[in-house]
C-alpha cells in the first residue's frame, strides 16, 4: 500500500509540473500555432510571471534577504492577475518593436529579452533576491487545507498509515484542481478566440500575410495581440509555477526548461491544436521523467546523463520537425458551420 | 572609469575579432540559406573543443613556442584540421537535417537549427562534460604600449580576423564559387536555371561559415586561455547584434558590427556591471532594429 501511495504521489507532482507546461504550451500554441511568430523567449515571460505573483502575493523580505522590495502578501488571485498583466507589458514592448520586421527579428530579439531578464533576476539582488531565490511563496488555502486534514487526523485516530500519508498530502490535490481549473479555463478561452472571426485572421496572417493585409487586416495589430496574449499566458503560468514550488531561483528559468522544452512539447502535440498543446505537455514530460529514469541505470555522471537526455529530446525535434511536422494531432479542419448543412 | 578606456578598448577589439568571425560566417549562411542559424554560435564551441583536441594530438610532434605568443607551431595544423573537420560537421548537419527542409518555411527552418544548437552543444557537454578545458596555462607578459597593455597573443588575434575578413572578401569577389555563393544570395532561382549546381554553392557556404567559426572558437580560447561548452550560446547574442548591426549579407558589415559590439561591450564595463555585457549587445540590436533595421551597410 505505501508503494502505491508513494507512486500516487509522483503522479500527483508530475502532473502538477506538467499542468504548469501545459499552460505555456496554450500560451505558444497561440503565437505560433495559431500566429506563426517564432517566439523563443518563453522562459522571459515565464520568469516575469512567477516573480511578479511571488512579489506581489509573497511576504515581505526577511531579515535574511537581500531584496528590498515587494512582498505585499496580498490574496492568490491578484498576484495570477498581476503575473499575466506584466508578462503583457514585456511582450508589448518586444512586439512593438519587433512585430512588424521579419520573423527572424522577432526570434532574435525574444532570445535577447529572456537573456537580459535572466541576467536581471541573477544581479538585481533588491528586487529578486539574485542567486539566493526568493523563498516562502505561500500557496493559497494551504493553511485552511492543512489544519482541516489535521483536525480530521486527530479525531480519528484508528485510520490506516497509507490513508493517513496520503490524506498529510492532500493539499497537492487541491492545488492540481486549481491547475486542472485554470487549464480548462484557458483552454475554452484560447479555443473560442480560435474560432472567432479574430482566431481566423490570426490562421490567415500564418498562411499568408500579405493576402491578409490585402483583405484589409491590419496584419501587425493582430498580430501584436496574439504575442501579447500568448505571453500573458505565460505569465500565468509562472504564477502557477510559483506558488506550488514556493522557491524561485533563477536556473528554473534557463532556455533548455524554459523554453525549449516548451517547444518539442507544442510541436509533439500538433502545433495549432490546444489538445495537442495538453497534450504535449503530458507526453513530453513524461518523457523527460523516464529518460531521467533510464538514464539513472547508465554508469553516467550527472552531467552527461542530462546531456544525453537532451540530446535525445532535440532529435525528436528535429525528427518531428522532418517526418511529421504536423504532430501527433495536427492541427484542426475547420469548416464552417453554414458549409457542414 | 575614463582612465581605463584605452585598456577596454583593446579588450573590445580582442573580443570583436573573435565575434567578427562568428558573425562573417553567420551572415554569410543567411544572406544564402536564408535563415537564421541559432546553432552558429555551438558551431564555434565544437570548432573550439576540435581545435583543442587536434593540439593536444600535434604538440608533442611540434613542440615549443613562437616567442612572446602563448602557443607553438603545433598550433598551426591543429587549426586547420578543426576548420576542415568543422566545416565537415556542418555539412554534414546540412545533409541531415536542414537539406530536407530546403522548401519548407523559412520559419521551420530556424526551429530546426535551435534544436540542432541544442543537441550540439549537449553533445560536447555529453563528450567534454561543463568544466572548461585549457588551451594553454601559459603566463604572457604583457608588452606597454603609451599605458596600455597589450598582449602578444591579442594583436595576433586582432591580425588574424582581419585577414580572414578580406580572405572572406576576396573568396566572394574574385572566385568562381564566391560569385556563385553571391548570385544565390541575389536569387536562387535565378542562380539555378543559369547553370549554378546550388547544392554545392550551399556545401561551400556551410563550409566556410564553420570553418571562421572554428577560428572564431579557437582564437577565444587563447585569449580567455579555456573553453567551455557555454561558449557559444554565450556569444550568440553578440553574433545576431553584429550581423543586425552591420547588414546581413556583407563580410565587412560583419566586421564593423563585430568591432562595434565588442568595444560597445568591453567599454560598457566602465560603467555598469560586467555581469550586464550581453544586454548591452541586446541594447544595441534592439536600438538599431528600431532606427535602421537594414544595418549600416546592409542594402535596401
Amino acid at each position: 500500500m505505501d508503494v502505491l501511495v508513494g507512486i500516487l504521489n509522483y503522479l500527483l507532482f508530475f502532473s502538477i509540473t506538467a499542468g504548469v507546461y501545459a499552460v505555456l504550451a496554450l500560451g505558444l500554441n497561440v503565437q505560433w500555432g495559431y500566429t506563426g511568430l517564432f517566439n523563443i523567449g518563453v522562459a522571459g515571460f515565464y520568469a516575469v510571471g512567477a516573480y511578479t505573483s511571488a512579489l506581489v502575493s509573497g511576504p515581505p523580505p526577511g531579515a535574511l534577504d537581500w531584496r528590498v522590495f515587494g512582498g505585499w502578501g496580498l490574496p492568490f488571485p491578484m498576484g495570477f492577475a498581476a503575473a499575466g498583466v506584466v508578462a503583457a507589458l514585456v511582450a508589448l514592448l518586444i512586439g512593438w518593436i519587433t512585430i512588424r520586421l521579419k520573423e527572424d527579428y522577432l526570434a532574435i530579439a525574444t532570445i535577447g529579452i529572456a537573456e537580459v531578464l535572466r541576467l536581471i533576476i541573477k544581479n538585481e539582488a533588491w528586487l529578486t533576491n539574485g542567486v539566493w531565490g526568493l523563498k516562502n511563496i505561500p500557496s493559497p488555502w494551504f493553511q485552511p487545507v492543512q489544519s482541516g486534514v489535521t483536525a480530521f487526523l486527530a479525531a480519528r485516530p484508528q485510520l490506516p498509515g497509507w490513508l493517513v500519508s496520503l490524506l498529510k498530502g492532500a493539499y497537492s490535490w487541491v492545488y492540481l484542481g486549481l491547475l486542472a481549473a485554470v487549464i480548462l479555463a484557458l483552454y475554452f478561452l484560447v479555443e473560442r478566440a480560435l474560432r472567432s472571426p479574430w482566431g481566423r485572421v490570426l490562421r490567415a496572417i500564418r498562411e499568408d500575410e500579405v493576402a491578409a493585409a490585402a483583405q484589409g487586416k491590419n496584419v501587425a495589430a493582430f498580430k501584436l495581440q496574439a504575442f501579447v496574449l500568448g505571453s500573458a499566458i505565460m505569465g500565468l503560468a509562472g504564477s502557477l509555477y510559483a506558488h506550488y514550488a514556493r522557491y524561485l531561483s533563477v536556473e528554473k528559468f534557463e532556455p533548455l526548461y524554459g523554453t525549449f522544452i516548451v517547444w518539442v512539447m507544442l510541436v509533439a502535440g500538433g502545433a495549432g491544436n490546444n489538445k495537442g498543446a495538453i497534450l504535449g505537455a503530458f507526453l513530453i514530460w513524461g518523457l523527460w521523467a523516464g529518460t531521467d529514469f533510464l538514464t539513472g541505470y547508465l554508469p553516467l555522471s550527472d552531467v552527461r546523463a542530462s546531456a544525453l537526455r537532451v540530446v535525445l529530446i532535440g532529435v525528436l525535434l528535429v525528427g518531428i520537425l522532418l517526418v511529421r511536422p504536423r504532430g501527433i494531432l495536427g492541427e484542426e479542419k475547420f469548416v464552417s458551420r453554414l458549409f457542414k448543412g | 572609469m575614463w582612465e581605463r578606456i584605452p585598456q577596454l578598448i583593446v579588450y573590445g577589439l580582442v573580443s570583436g575579432s573573435v565575434i567578427t568571425l562568428g558573425a562573417v560566417g553567420l551572415s554569410l549562411t543567411y544572406s544564402i540559406l536564408r535563415f537564421s542559424n541559432f546553432a552558429h554560435g555551438d558551431l564555434m564551441t565544437s570548432g573550439a573543443y576540435l581545435g583543442l583536441g587536434f593540439l593536444v594530438l600535434f604538440s608533442p610532434l611540434l613542440p615549443g613556442r613562437f616567442g612572446p605568443l602563448s602557443f607553438g607551431p603545433a598550433l598551426i595544423p591543429a587549426v586547420l584540421c578543426a576548420m576542415a573537420a568543422n566545416a565537415a560537421l556542418a555539412i554534414g548537419i546540412d545533409r541531415l537535417v536542414y537539406r530536407h527542409l530546403r522548401r519548407a518555411k523559412a520559419v521551420l527552418l530556424l526551429m530546426a537549427s535551435v534544436g540542432v544548437a541544442f543537441v550540439l552543444r549537449n553533445l560536447i557537454l555529453f563528450s567534454a562534460e561543463a568544466d572548461p578545458l585549457y588551451f594553454s596555462h601559459h603566463i604572457q607578459r604583457a608588452l606597454r604600449i603609451g599605458g596600455v597593455r597589450v598582449k602578444a597573443d591579442q594583436l595576433f588575434i586582432l591580425g588574424v580576423a582581419v585577414l580572414a575578413v578580406l580572405f572572406l572578401h576576396v573568396l566572394l569577389r574574385y572566385t568562381k564559387t564566391g560569385k556563385a555563393m553571391r548570385a544565390m544570395a541575389d536569387n536562387p532561382e535565378l542562380a539555378q536555371v543559369s547553370g549554378i549546381n546550388t547544392e554545392r554553392v550551399v556545401a561551400w557556404t556551410w563550409a566556410v561559415g564553420a570553418a571562421l567559426a572554428a577560428l572564431g572558437g579557437i582564437l577565444s580560447g587563447i585569449e580567455n586561455k579555456l573553453v567551455t561548452p557555454e561558449l557559444g550560446w554565450q556569444t550568440l547574442l553578440p553574433l545576431f547584434a553584429a550581423v543586425i548591426l552591420g547588414g546581413i549579407g556583407s563580410p565587412y558589415g560583419a566586421m564593423l558590427g563585430g568591432m562595434t559590439i565588442g568595444l560597445a561591450e568591453e567599454v560598457s564595463t566602465a560603467f555598469i556591471s560586467t555581469a550586464y555585457k550581453p544586454a548591452v549587445a541586446f541594447g544595441i540590436l534592439v536600438l538599431m532594429l528600431l532606427v535602421r533595421p537594414q544595418g549600416l551597410l546592409g542594402r535596401r
